[in-house]
């Protein structure tokens, strides 16, 4: 697979500014499922990888990416790409919001956009499980991760500190025993 | 104006790198430098400013650059978006080009096994909290819940789902249900 600068700085420009709620459904829409740069397989593990860094997650997976395929360039193409352009919009928000935030229609759009964003965020955790059919214990500790980061409210860092190395050693485990 | 520039950069320059898990792990400490030590805003600036982040498309570190633009206009909106992501960048860069060193080898293979499950987990539970944080009621569980399952189960263009949610959430205002 072969993607171009271009194609790399447009590709993440779409996830940035498509990106309502969070750019993690889009990132993984347009790389996986539309595009197909990569695989569920290698497009999860960049995103693990990504997450243990500290940052947001999508901008060092963009930088990961863009390395991949066009080196330091293409790792410059794709953050600009997934930055610039939302940026702007944005500043444009900024500008009309104190006009706009009054109006009761703009709340009910903004409530009901909220609520289909977070569903976005859901379903693309189900999906990307779905396709990977991780064995019991790979199901073990994504639930796990869940739990202690979505129910109680464990700190992100302590929960990969903690779970990361765990899971790591599973993994290592599972590929010496298998 | 050079000593706010100043101030904008070290202060992101030093939480990018506390960003474990994604910028909102840092936005209790952002709030604090913000309101309370450096006296950029008063405490209902940051709240409006951070509202308006999450409602542009985007990543959402692009709260600071939101911040920098309101402390110190076009420069601080450049400075403070550098500092926040920059570092991050670097190290994410570093990391890419370890990988790519490290090529097929054995244990690199076996870190990414391990971090698959949890970037899974990790996004499973950002949406949850997404969900729960958004308002609740009937129609905004229903959203969320067609939400995900449009995208758990069809690869069809995620903008349907936020469209659809939004005309609802539009045509429920009007019929003065919202």
């Amino acid at each position: 697979m072969n993607v171009s600068r271009t194609e790399l700085f447009l590709g993440f420009a779409k996830i940035g500014l498509l990106g309502f709620g969070g750019v993690a459904p889009w990132a993984r829409h347009v790389i996986v499922s539309e595009k197909r740069w990569l695989s569920e397989r290698e497009y999860a593990s960049i995103l693990g990888v990504g997450q243990v860094l500290p940052g947001p997650n999508t901008v060092n997976s963009a930088i990961i990416i863009g390395d991949h395929f066009q080196g330091t360039v293409g790792a410059v193409s794709a953050l600009l790409g997934l930055l610039c352009t939302p940026i702007a919009v944005l500043i444009g928000i900024a500008l009309i919001y104190d006009r706009i935030s009054g109006l009761p229609s703009v709340g009910a759009a903004i409530a009901a956009g909220a609520a289909a964003a977070a569903g976005l965020v859901i379903g693309t955790a189900i999906k990307m499980a779905r396709r990977l059919q991780p064995d019991a214990t790979a199901l073990v500790v994504g639930l796990a991760a869940f739990a202690s980061v979505g129910l109680l409210h464990v700190p992100m860092a302590l929960a990969v500190a903690v779970l990361g190395p765990i899971s790591i050693a599973l993994a290592w485990r599972k590929r010496r025993g298998g | 104006m050079n000593e706010l520039l100043q101030q904008l950069g070290t202060v992101f320059a030093w939480l990018s790198l506390l960003q474990f898990g994604g910028t909102n792990a840092v936005v209790p400490e952002m709030h604090r430098q913000a309101v309370d030590v450096l006296h950029w805003m008063d405490a209902q600036t940051f709240a409006h400013l951070f509202a308006l982040a999450q409602l542009a498309p985007g990543p959402n570190v692009m709260v600071v650059s939101l911040m920098g633009w309101h402390v110190a206009g076009i420069a601080g909106l450049l400075v403070a978006t550098a500092a926040m992501t920059g570092p991050p960048c670097l190290l994410a860069f570093g990391m890419s080009r370890l990988m790519r060193r490290a090529g097929q080898s054995r244990w690199l293979a076996v870190v990414k096994d391990g971090l698959v499950p949890l970037a899974i987990g990790m996004i499973l539970a950002s949406g949850w909290i997404m969900a729960s944080s958004s308002e609740s009621g009937p129609m905004s569980l229903g959203i969320t819940a067609a939400a995900t399952a449009f995208v758990a189960f069809t690869e069809y263009n995620l903008l349907w789902a936020l469209g659809a949610a939004i005309g609802l959430g539009l045509c429920a205002q009007a019929a003065g249900f919202g």
